[in-house]
């Protein structure tokens, strides 16, 4: 419980960091943000007023004050673009991009572990050579040249998936938790299902390639790791048969690299949504992100941003956790 | 195994010098200036499809423009970008990180706190979030990549010089008299190399897609420069018109970075005896 107690208390300074940093980087920009934000046409009482509206008038400390002030209270303000508050877009696209991320998750998972321990309990073999040359493409692959190839042949060429959007247009669905899936499936909406669904199979694949490609390699590595310590030669030794040495042994002392590497890669993941959102025009958070840095939405943009690094640290905060449950050696 | 462990570096380290040769010599090769527009000629095939043209190997983009130079060309960018941000990211990584190693107390303590905090972004983050701010430009690029690359290297040369301290060879080196900062860069500094080779190589290939990110989503350098990210950025809209305009500038920024993918795979087989091991 210590542990995990210092490592809270020891975020909080990090965070701090990351939202000061953040808060200096619109500072740090050239020219002034609020003649940025209005355009050449504003007259300087526009940019006077906006200027006293945001509270770009006071010092620097002041502004960064109150910034976080309101910000333990959730007020964010409200953004530019939309004119609506902040945590209201932020909640009603956060879903999308949670969904995308455990979607991608997923197929990651799916893919890459059993390859990669596979490819490691056989290494060496054919089969551990094509699996790695596959990883290594994964690896090298853009994933937004992945998306839009998948948009083209899957999408255009044989007309098999939807290319943009969450749902397909005039399905009505009742939402509950914002995740479409989910919420069809409780309220038994089985179109809406399907339809979600299909607009959800392309950007999870583009997403996810990358990440199982990389957990691909982890996998095998950290497998082939195991493998060779004195107690898998003991679990040998004793006469167990190579299915129980396999998952009770090597599998389980193997999945805490595997597991910190999901962890990790999560804050790729959540960054990599930006990129594949925008190919697919998902309607998530990272979509929002790059609206509104191309709306010179300087407040919303600082306040996604922030949200994004804040959702990586807590993630890599919830790994460390998960490491108990899954070797009882580590305690907090 | 040891011809195997050579193929990949051969075959890695020949796609990155076709990379160099084309970034350094575009004006030689490209056959036309890729900003050239012939608006009759837009959207021209590939020569080897149907209606495609002689005069156009890979075809033309919307503007009549030719695909092959504004690939030859886009590697100028690709190349440029990499091989800076590799360079400034770790000399910046490689001293903080030697330094931090090597001394620590208050100078490991500042700089494993400030790396924290930019650990604690997504690196493809940090770069968009200083594009947005900072605007578009080849500067302000490098910048932003180096600001989100550096901390890979100060961790791993501060790992590397915190056992390499310890070693006789270095009590020896103080032993005949040696200051702190001669026997750190004369001393521990080199033998950190072969890391830092490993993670510059991966390194690039990790720049050169976050450039490429960067490019497509309107971020990177400004419109008129070719890339290839702003070069599928732009081909997107004619996917299933002009599939040639998405699929070339892809393959070449797959190619370049497979290739240096795989040239850091090899690297890392010979300098890791570790692997040399499992293998």
């Amino acid at each position: 419980m210590n542990r995990l107690v210092r490592r809270t208390v020891g975020a909080i300074p990090v965070i701090i960091g990351i939202s000061f940093l953040i808060f200096l980087l619109l500072h740090l920009a050239p020219g002034d943000p609020v003649t940025l934000m209005l355009g050449d046409n504003a007259t300087p009482q526009d940019v006077e007023n906006l200027r006293r509206e945001l509270r770009l008038d006071q010092p620097i400390l002041v502004q960064y004050w109150e910034f976080v002030s309101r910000a333990v209270r959730g007020d964010f303000g409200k953004s530019l673009k939309f004119n609506e508050p902040v945590m209201k877009l932020v909640a009603e696209r956060l879903p999308a991009t949670l969904e995308l991320a455990f979607a991608s998750l997923l197929v990651a998972i799916t893919i890459a572990v059993p390859l990669g321990v596979y490819s490691a309990i056989k290494h060496n073999s054919l089969l551990d050579h094509a699996g790695m040359s596959v990883a290594l493409i994964g690896v090298s692959l853009p994933n937004f040249w992945l998306g839009i190839m998948l948009i083209y042949f899957l999408g255009g060429q044989l007309n098999l998936l939807p290319v943009a959007g969450r749902i397909e247009y005039g399905i009505e669905i009742k939402t509950i938790t914002g995740l479409y899936l989910l919420d069809s499936l409780l309220t038994g909406n089985l179109t809406a299902f399907w339809s979600a669904f299909q607009h959800l199979l392309m950007p999870a694949v583009t997403l996810g390639s990358a990440l199982a490609a990389i957990v691909t390699r982890i996998s095998r590595s950290s497998v082939l790791e195991v493998m060779r310590q004195d107690y898998v030669v003991t679990a040998r030794a004793k006469g167990l048969n190579e299915k129980t040495v396999i998952w009770r042994h090597i599998l389980r002392n193997a999945l805490i690299t595997i597991v910190t590497i999901l962890g990790l890669q999560l804050g790729a993941l959540l960054s990599g949504s930006v990129v594949t959102e925008t190919v697919f025009s998902f309607p998530g958070i990272g979509d929002l992100l790059i609206q509104s840095i191309s709306a010179r939405d300087y407040k919303l943009t600082q306040v996604l941003i922030l949200m994004f690094a804040v959702t990586y640290f807590v993630v890599n905060l919830l790994v460390d956790l998960l490491y108990s449950w899954i070797d009882p050696r580590i305690k907090f | 195994m040891f011809s195997q462990r050579f193929l990949k570096i051969w075959v890695g380290g020949a796609i990155l010098s076709l990379l160099i040769v084309c970034g350094v010599a575009a004006p030689l090769l490209a056959p036309r200036d890729p900003q050239a527009q012939t608006l009759e000629d837009r959207l021209r095939p590939p020569r080897w499809l149907e209606s495609g043209s002689q005069a156009y190997l890979l075809g033309t983009d919307n503007l009549g423009r030719d695909m092959l130079s504004r690939i030859i060309y886009g590697s100028r960018i690709s190349l440029m970008v990499g091989v800076a941000t590799v360079l400034f990211a770790g000399l910046v990584g490689c001293t903080l990180g030697a330094v931090a190693g090597y001394f620590g107390s208050t100078a490991d303590e500042v700089v494993s706190k400030v790396s924290e905090i930019f650990l604690a972004f997504p690196f493809l983050l940090i770069a968009i979030a200083i594009m947005a701010f900072l605007g578009q430009g080849v500067g302000n690029l490098i910048m932003a990549l180096m600001l989100s690359r550096w901390v890979q290297y100060c961790r791993v040369v501060r790992g590397e010089v915190l056992s390499l301290k310890e070693r006789d060879f270095v009590t020896a080196a103080k032993a005949l008299g040696g200051r702190d900062f001669y026997v750190l860069f004369r001393h521990v500094v080199p033998n950190t190399f072969a890391s830092v080779t490993v993670i510059a190589t991966f390194g690039m290939a990790i720049v050169i897609i976050t450039e490429a990110s960067l490019s497509f989503l309107g971020l990177g350098v400004p419109a008129h420069i070719p890339t290839w990210g702003s070069m599928l950025s732009e081909g997107r809209s004619y996917i299933n018109r002009a599939p040639w305009l998405t699929i070339f500038p892809g393959m070449a920024i797959f190619i370049t970075v497979f290739g240096i993918n795989l040239l850091g795979d090899g690297l890392r087989d010979v300098f890791d005896p570790k692997l040399r091991r499992q293998r």
